[in-house]
């Protein structure tokens, strides 16, 4: 086993390093998906967060609750509502969203807008209990003061962004039941490494790992390194 | 200078009430110093005439004039005693106020150099606010109020937990500033009320125990809570 192993990681070396147009294409359509259900995510989710942190009203803990509990959603429970929902007889059923790149980049934006929301809250929380009250002291409008909270929460809450980006980019439940790992189509990453581990294609899955690892450990560290900075 | 006047003010945090029907009158200008042990209410009044919070009950009155909470904003500054710096520039956090009061570059840049002498801390522009020392964020959070020029100065403890050279320097700042700026001075070090105010008022549970300058107040006190309080007893 430790064999087959060793000589996996070097044929996978060997399929990154020649650039593989297999391995290429796949590693750009995940990129590609999963930016987009980041992007999706984001666009509603950051607003969102900011609304929860920054208002009184009445239902905030229980909103806040709600989408932390959605934190832990298994993918599959998920992918299989929005199976339903995608269908042809589905109520999304006629903008046949199934089996399409665009139909998983939803999914797993609706999968991910928890972690910018719940993150993101903490966050800003954590950032305006203080700037806040030296914002408004300062003079500034309740506009200028949600504005600068959001500008000094920053960095949190694009770490809460990026966390986001590495949970699309490494599910596989909603990938693979709302895209159908169909080749050259809704193929991405995990979905591949799930169907080559099932064939046996060892080197090619564990060329797939190391590049799907690889992304999700250099993302991660550039904006640590940025934070700092 | 506006005379300040609390007149009434209670503040109730849900079954807790930090403040009861405290009145009293600032000095026009100079330091009127609020004492009391931690718990008092002192950092709530000061909160409450910046206009951070709003009063369960009770008026804040400019000029004999009642004033809202955003009107109270405009003409006060207060200086919090936790540092809070911005995650910029010493020079971003002094212009910040000025930026959004839209003065020109130019100005903010004079009042910037203008006010880090003030402070002592000339050529500290460019460094990162929040990489300083503890004594120097609040000389730079003492700057940041100064330069905007407020009408009223609110200081919550501005040197607990300061080293005695920067305690020194702002306290020096203080008396500079409190010839031209009414302040108003939270603390719980009697000596520093002693050496700064004009008029001290002693805050016990909420309540406003005794007022008066400072020479009678602290050498013959009426209130036997203020008598325990100089006694170091509570």
């Amino acid at each position: 086993m430790l064999e087959e192993i060793s000589e996996g990681i070097i044929n996978a070396l060997r399929l990154i390093l020649s650039g593989d147009p297999t391995v290429i294409s796949i590693t750009w359509r995940s990129l590609a998906v999963s930016g987009l259900a980041t992007l999706l995510a984001t666009l509603w989710a950051i607003p969102l967060a900011m609304i929860i942190a920054l208002r009184s009203f009445r239902g905030k803990r229980l909103l806040k609750a709600f989408f932390n509990a959605l934190l832990g959603i298994p993918t599959v429970v998920l992918g299989l509502i929005l199976y339903l929902l995608f269908s042809r007889s589905g109520p999304l059923g006629l903008f046949h969203l199934l089996y399409t790149p665009l139909g998983i980049s939803i999914g797993q934006s609706v999968l991910v807008a928890p972690i910018v929301i719940s993150f993101g809250v903490s966050s800003i929380e954590a950032t305006s209990s203080e700037v806040k009250d030296l914002a408004k002291t300062l003079g500034a409008s309740d506009t200028q003061v949600s504005l600068k909270v959001a500008k000094e929460a920053l960095g949190g809450v694009i770490l809460s962004v990026v966390a986001a980006f590495n949970r699309a980019f490494a599910e596989l439940g909603i990938a693979m039941m709302i895209g159908g790992n169909i080749a050259n189509v809704t193929r991405v990453l995990t979905t591949s490494i799930s169907l080559e581990t099932a064939k046996g294609e060892i080197a090619l899955s564990i060329a797939l790992g190391i590049i799907l690892l690889s992304i999700v450990f250099c993302l991660s560290l550039a904006v640590n390194l940025l934070r700092r900075s | 200078m506006p005379k300040l006047k609390v007149r009434n003010i209670s503040k109730s945090f849900g079954p807790i009430r930090a403040l009861k029907d405290v009145n009293f009158e600032a000095e026009d200008t100079g330091i009127t110093s609020v004492v009391g042990v931690s718990g008092a209410g002192k950092t709530t009044l000061l909160r409450l005439i910046a206009g951070l919070e709003t009063p369960s009950s009770g008026e804040i009155l400019l000029d004999g004039r009642l004033e809202k909470e955003v009107n109270l904003r405009k003409r006060t500054t207060m200086v919090f005693q936790k540092t809070v710096m911005f995650g910029s520039t010493a020079y971003d956090n002094l212009a910040y106020g000025l930026r959004i009061r839209h003065l020109s570059e130019e100005e903010i840049r004079r009042r910037v150099e203008d006010v880090l002498k003030v402070v002592r801390m000339d050529g500290y522009e460019r460094r990162i606010a929040r990489k300083l020392s503890g004594g120097e964020q609040q000389r730079i959070s003492l700057a940041r109020a100064l330069i905007l020029r407020p009408e009223i100065l609110l200081l919550d403890e501005p040197t607990a937990n300061l080293d005695l050279g920067n305690a020194g320097i702002i306290e020096s700042v203080l008396r500079e500033t409190a010839s031209q700026k009414q302040i108003v001075l939270a603390t719980h070090n009697l000596a520093q009320a002693k050496r700064l105010a004009a008029k001290v008022v002693h805050l016990a549970e909420g309540f406003v125990a005794e007022e008066g300058p400072p020479e009678v107040l602290f050498q013959h006190p009426r209130d036997e809570r203020t008598r325990r309080l100089i006694n170091g007893e509570v």
